[in-house]
């Protein structure tokens, strides 16, 4: 259970004003110029002991990637993207940190790019958090004020800008090189990789992009240090996480917990347990919709960090956790997903564009077991057809909630085939041993 | 250089090649739809998925992947077959699978590479997606549902035509192909969009539903339409030519043509010359060769030789530009000319009318001053050539003459023969530019040469670009491009005013003064032959245009694709056509014609037989013997020395669409020529 003291979000709920002054009496821009005179390796260095992993979802680990960047500054200026686009159903944790926290952001966007050698930080954000929006742009234009950034950021000497960039709520802008393509004024669709963006990213020059929830907790790891970061949690799973629990809970929320905490735990203690209590509980996506969704059996007992969900056949994405007690309608819940990434996707790459329709037809029949039992398999192949084939993460996003369910529920899915073809006397050649 | 391993095949490719390039280098094949090689790569069709070991754990796109040292790379296993096998699946579940109503039917990459990854059936049950056409003009035809999503034709539009005019709108399943607003495509180039499309999506309008492509006779030959000479294929069904297709050549045209060499193919069916014809009692009568051999007899009886002309056209081969000569050099005449529009070149060296820099040159090239010339529309592939440059980097393009609408940035310096005269006096501020590049390029059009200045303007820019030292030992960046396939084998073989003899200009004003008696006009369709007044006018030529109006006798002869010919591109590469059809009726070879009308005029040609007229015209234009190749060209004097006139840099009015008889003759391309110019205006679809 995480302690109050290290806690990072300390107004993740809002209690106090998001502005600069409640922002400074939090701690944030302590000493940031001090942070900054410790020269760019350090700030690299700490930031890999802490073994911080992205938050956006992948995992990759936050000093490592900033380190592709160039050491010498080239011809081409560097730049910090900061992945605002919060998209991912399940996911509000961004949005509360910058409502709430956007000081953390701003000083993480002068951090992360000073370390990485960037001219200047574009956070795109999502278009619907037009609040969002004001809020984190009303910061950056106190921070400027206050010369935390801008010409001589902190009086370090160093010349940092941070702008903001509105999506206009496409889900693919979320993917690093759909941002890109995006924030360039294009349509966001995924690059081919490599180049990888710390090599050609924004305008063909090297960049990183990062989740709002690593830049915003750079800015606490570098004043207490690494190994304190990487003191929490499990090896190769440090430091805390904001969870955003949804679903079938009493208490629906987002927290800021440790790594590796166990999911019931994580549940009971700061969502208010399931509905009608944890026995009541069907199933839940503990990642976002992208991530394949685990028995109650696993829910019983695992840990929630990058490691443990892998092993479980899921993930921890976002961290956001989506309950679902036994009202469910499990096989709709995911024919819904199913629809969702068929509209999302940007339909650039055959297997994705094409085969997005196709599970969402199939999924919608199955809802109400309109289909043959054969179609759970061919539907099966089809995710894996899709799975590893794509340019960018989507298509095996929309392929995984499928292969959880089948792998999961699928008596569920049978049952309706079968329960159909009775209704319809067809009974006999439906049972699933005939098939 | 990697080498890297290709299904244990060692291979080495060069520093920057893909993956997809290594395994062709191998001689494994890779099944593609998006990939191009002269496109930019898109990597999104996926069907070229292979593996690498210590790679990621899933099959990677080789067409975007770069080859790297000690790849080991598999694309015969079982991973990648599924691989491939499932994106075809995916491509064929929303095709329409209409193949037998489908133009490409035959020639299609979907259907050739379901053959090796597709099943016998398809597993999917859903409702097909259908996808309303779009209308691109008069030349691509489309059917969007069965296109793929490629991105072939938005890639080749807008990195090689150079107009940005097709993109993906929508998302997900419907993206659609378009325009967005719905509008005609306005390249030249457009035409090759339905080459590269690997399905039936866009197809040719004009040539819908006409033939299967195992019904066609291809034959291999060159496009006389332009004087780029772009290696062309020849389709015919019968006599008729059913399509011409671009073939290879990195030389020339790479393989791009443009849409006048493509789709006036119908034109060489209409309005023929199909019999001779003899103007009895003020009309043209069908007639016989024989009388109408007679009436040129009669008509040169006691003629003096300086009363006869000859003009060959923009589209003679040299070998019956050859026996025109010699049968006015037999006939006493010194007045012959092939430049109808009057280009004051052909005289000097021959570097002095040649493209020096070669099209393949260009891309070496790091400036470039186009003077009087509009090459996107004057030779079409030459330009997408300069475009190609450009989009290298490090080229800076200046234009002097009327403004262009050109594929690449280009800085208009006026249109003023002041601006002319202070480049060549070096005066002029890009003349800095001229001396810092390397490889400098000036590029002068027939606009400018046919002036009455032709010659002063051809001298001074020798003289300037001799000063900015554009012409050195290594590097010829003088280049005079013509717009007329017969220009450059016909001043190689001296079709230009003898000893006293008239040009064009000079012929035109003895006729109205009457001192013309005789005219014969070799396909020669440009000029005004009303100007020749009572002269006794003798049309050999193809098609029923400007000529054959005022001819006394009409001889028909073949056009381009009827006849095996020799021409020679604006670079001076000798190149030959071939017979893909024969003329209709009672058509003939042009230069059997001259050969059968020499004999009875009692001044037989010396040659029987087509090897020994090539043989007369070598001895002639020695170069012409080396085919295929540019024979290295002298670099002497040429042009005159002198003021320029004040008259500013005009381009010739010419439509684009409707430059020779065989275009005049095509509905296609008076359908496009129809479409441009009420564009222009401002027309809308609702109009009429």
């Amino acid at each position: 259970m995480l302690q109050d003291k290290d806690r990072i979000f300390t107004n993740l709920y809002g209690a106090h004003s998001p502005f600069l002054e409640g922002a400074k009496s939090r701690g944030d821009w302590d000493g940031t110029k001090a942070i900054m005179d410790k020269g760019r390796d350090w700030i690299i260095d700490e930031m890999k002991a802490s073994n911080l992993r992205g938050r956006g979802g992948a995992g990759f680990p936050a000093g490592i990637k900033w380190s592709f960047m160039p050491k010498e500054p080239g011809e081409k200026p560097g730049y910090l993207v900061v992945n605002a686009d919060e998209g991912e159903p399940g996911t509000c944790k961004d949005r509360d940190i910058i409502r709430h926290d956007p000081h953390k952001l701003v000083e993480g966007c002068l951090l992360a790019g000073f370390a990485m050698g960037a001219v200047a930080a574009y956070i795109y954000i999502r278009g619907e958090f037009y609040r969002e929006y004001e809020t984190l742009q009303a910061a950056i234009d106190e921070a400027y004020e206050a010369g935390l950034i801008g010409e001589n950021a902190c009086g370090s000497g160093y010349k940092y800008d941070i702008f903001v960039h509105r999506g206009m709520g496409a889900y693919i802008c979320g993917e690093e090189t759909a941002l890109i393509e995006s924030l360039e004024g294009k349509k966001g669709q995924p690059r081919l990789k490599p180049p990888f963006p710390a090599a050609c990213g924004l305008y063909g020059c090297p960049t990183t992009v990062n989740n709002v929830e690593t830049i915003a907790v750079a800015p606490t790891i570098l004043r207490k240090g690494g190994s304190w970061f990487a003191g929490m949690g499990r090896e190769n799973n440090t430091g805390t996480k904001v969870f955003c629990i949804s679903g079938h809970v009493n208490n629906p929320c987002n927290v800021e917990e440790e790594m590796g905490i166990p999911l019931k735990e994580l549940i009971e203690k700061h969502a208010g347990g399931v509905r009608g209590g944890w026995d009541n509980l069907l199933g839940i996506i503990p990642g976002g919709s992208s991530v394949p969704i685990l028995t109650k059996a696993t829910c019983d007992t695992v840990l929630m960090d990058f490691d443990s969900l892998k092993a479980e056949g899921s993930g921890l994405g976002t961290a956001a956790v989506i309950v679902m007690d036994k009202s469910t309608d499990i096989v709709k819940a995911i024919a819904r997903l199913s629809k969702f990434y068929m509209h999302e996707s940007c339909g650039q790459c055959t297997p994705c564009r094409e085969g997005t329709g196709w599970m969402s037809r199939v999924m919608d029949r199955l809802v109400d077991g309109e289909a043959n039992i054969e179609e759970i398999d061919l539907l099966l192949e089809v995710t894996k057809q899709i799975e590893g084939h794509t340019i960018c993460a989507l298509g095996d996003a929309a392929a995984w909630p499928i292969q959880g369910l089948m792998k999961n529920f699928r008596p569920e899915v049978e049952r309706r085939i079968v329960a159909r073809k009775l209704e319809q006397g067809e009974g006999a050649s439906a049972s699933p041993e005939a098939a | 250089m990697p080498t890297l391993s290709i299904d244990g095949i060692e291979v080495t490719v060069e520093a920057g090649q893909t993956v997809l390039q290594a395994c062709e280098a191998a001689g494994v094949e890779v099944p593609r739809f998006c990939y191009h090689d002269r496109l930019e790569i898109a990597g999104n069709c996926r069907m070229c998925l292979v593996e690498m070991e210590g790679g990621p754990p899933k099959p990677i796109a080789s067409c975007a992947m770069p080859a790297g040292d000690n790849m080991v790379i598999k694309t015969n296993t079982p991973a990648v077959k599924k691989a491939r096998e499932g994106v075809m699946e995916f491509l064929l579940i929303n095709h329409p699978l209409d193949c037998p109503i489908c133009d490409q039917g035959g020639e299609c990459d979907l259907q050739d590479q379901s053959m090796a990854y597709g099943k016998d059936h398809s597993r999917y049950t859903e409702v097909k997606r259908a996808v309303k056409d779009k209308n691109l003009g008069p030349l691509v035809k489309t059917t969007m549902t069965r296109c793929i999503h490629c991105t072939r034709c938005v890639r080749f539009i807008t990195d090689v035509a150079g107009v940005e005019e097709l993109g993906a709108v929508f998302r997900g399943e419907h993206t659609e192909i378009g325009t967005y607003v719905e509008a005609a495509l306005t390249s030249e180039l457009q035409g090759n969009l339905i080459d590269l499309c690997p399905v039936g999506a866009l197809t040719s309008k004009p040539y819908a539903f006409t033939a299967r492509p195992w019904e066609l006779r291809h034959t291999e030959t060159i496009d006389v339409h332009d004087a780029v000479g772009s290696n062309v294929r020849v389709d015919t069904r019968g006599r008729q030519v059913m399509r011409v297709l671009p073939l290879l050549n990195e030389d020339i045209n790479e393989e791009w043509i443009s849409d006048k060499t493509r789709f006036a193919c119908d034109g060489l069916a209409k309005r023929r010359l199909d019999a001779v014809y003899v103007k009895q009692e003020g009309k043209l009568q069908q007639s016989d060769w024989d009388t109408g051999f007679d009436a040129i007899r009669d008509r040169l009886d006691g003629v003096d030789g300086s009363k006869i002309a000859a003009i060959a056209g923009d589209l003679a081969c040299a070998e019956s530009m050859t026996a025109l000569k010699d049968l006015m050099t037999a006939l006493g005449s010194a007045n012959i000319d092939c430049r109808q529009d009057g280009a004051k070149i052909g005289t000097g060296a021959r570097g002095g009318y040649l493209f020096n820099t070669t099209i393949a040159g260009i891309e070496n090239a790091d400036f470039c001053l186009l003077v009087g010339t509009d090459p996107r529309h004057e030779a079409s592939i030459l330009n997408a050539r300069l475009r190609k440059r450009y989009l290298q980097g490090g080229f800076t393009i200046y234009s002097v003459g009327a403004e262009l609408d050109a594929t690449f940035p280009v800085t208009e310096l006026g249109a003023g023969s002041d601006v002319l005269a202070d480049i060549i006096a070096g005066r002029h501020d890009v003349c800095s530019q001229m001396v810092k590049s390397t490889r400098g390029m000036i590029i002068v059009g027939q606009s400018a040469l046919a002036r009455a200045d032709g010659a002063q303007v051809l001298a001074g820019l020798k003289a300037i670009a001799e000063k900015t030292d554009m012409v050195t030992s290594d590097w010829n960046g003088f280049n005079v491009l013509h717009n007329a396939a017969a220009r450059v084998a016909g001043l190689d073989l001296g079709l230009v005013p003898g000893e006293g003899g008239m040009d064009v200009a000079g012929m035109q004003a003895a006729g109205a003064k009457g001192d013309l008696d005789v005219v014969f006009l070799l396909g020669a369709d440009e000029i005004d032959t009303n100007a020749f007044g009572d002269a006794f006018v003798v049309y050999i030529g193809s098609h029923g245009d400007n000529g054959a109006h005022h001819a006394d006798v009409i001889l028909p002869a073949a056009a381009y694709t009827e006849k095996p010919g020799t021409y020679v591109n604006t670079e001076g590469r000798v190149q030959r056509a071939e017979r893909a059809t024969f003329p209709p009726g009672d058509g003939r070879e042009d230069w059997t014609i001259l050969r059968a009308l020499s004999e009875r005029l009692g001044q037989t040609l010396s040659y029987d037989s087509l090897p020994e007229l090539r043989a007369r015209m070598v001895e002639i234009a020695p170069q012409l013997a080396a085919i295929d190749e540019i024979a290295a060209s002298d670099w002497g004097d040429f042009g005159t020395a002198g003021d320029l006139s004040s008259d500013d840099l005009a381009l010739a009015d010419t439509d684009y669409y409707l430059s020779n008889p065989v275009c005049r003759a095509s509905d296609t391309m008076a359908e496009c020529s129809d479409l441009k110019l009420n564009t222009a205006e401002g027309a809308t679809g609702t109009h009429g």
